[in-house]
């Protein structure tokens, strides 16, 4: 008999996990300009592993490695922020349109069409 | 004690944070070129000062805690037929570096843009997942 978890698969984890990631990211972008800001993500795959065992994503969060450490500190490179944040936003799209689909052929299965 | 903050608390108080920061890069501005008869009352530069706010999660968000006035020195000029000059014949002029300013001002609008196209990327997203299963 197959659960809600089991229908939606890896997508009901990831789409929570990709809210995540973008509050991190969104985290980034607004203390571009703070001193002494460490930036931080979250490691997707290793997140979702622990999502998985029923974990939270806080063992998967990684301070970020600045290209060009600055004088004040603060190691948020909006090129980079940016990129990531538009593809995490992609990506939680696609997990959408995933579930979208099968959603509607649940309800169509039910409808009897 | 971290706060609990959602993607809309944390772009927006960045916002309202850059917006002082705006704010007070406006000040300078229109006072740069200002003179004043003593050197305590001429106008020094106001820079405001950014600090995390730590929120769960990895989550963080920005305050401006206090404005600093700047430490730079107002010039002196001689000019003896200003009304403002003291009995030395001398004026002062505001603390400001106005080309430091301007690139200040582009700094600030493009990362107040930047906070804005997360808000609106957050809310698209938001709402497409309030529409699913529709």
């Amino acid at each position: 008999m197959p659960t809600l978890d089991t229908v939606f698969g890896v997508h009901a984890n990831a789409l929570k996990l990709r809210e995540q990631r973008m509050a991190v990211l969104a985290s980034n972008i607004a203390n571009a300009s703070t001193p002494g800001y460490k930036a931080r993500d979250i490691d997707f795959s290793s997140a979702l592993k622990l999502a998985e065992n029923g974990q939270s994503a806080d063992g998967a969060m990684r301070y970020r490695t600045p290209l060009q450490p600055t004088l004040d500190g603060n190691t948020v490179e909006l090129a980079i922020e940016q990129t990531a944040f538009a593809e995490n936003a992609l990506a939680y799209r696609s997990s959408l349109s995933f579930l979208q689909g099968r959603i509607s052929t649940l309800s169509r299965a039910l409808k009897g069409e | 004690m971290a706060e609990k903050l959602s993607i809309f608390d944390i772009s927006g108080r960045a916002m309202a944070a850059q917006l002082v920061r705006m704010n007070t890069s406006a000040s300078n501005i229109a006072n740069a070129g200002t003179v004043s008869g003593s050197e305590s009352k001429a106008f020094r530069a106001m820079k405001p000062v950014f600090q995390t706010i730590v929120g769960e999660a990895g989550r963080a968000t920005v305050e401006v805690t206090r404005i600093d006035t700047s430490t730079a020195t107002p010039v002196k000029r001689n000019d003896p037929n200003h009304p403002l000059a003291d009995e030395d014949g001398n004026v002062w002029e505001a603390a400001v570096d106005s080309t430091a300013e301007m690139i200040e001002m582009l700094e600030i609008s493009r990362q107040y843009q930047n906070n804005v196209q997360v808000l609106a990327t957050a809310k698209g997203l938001i709402s497409e997942t309030l529409r699913l299963g529709q």
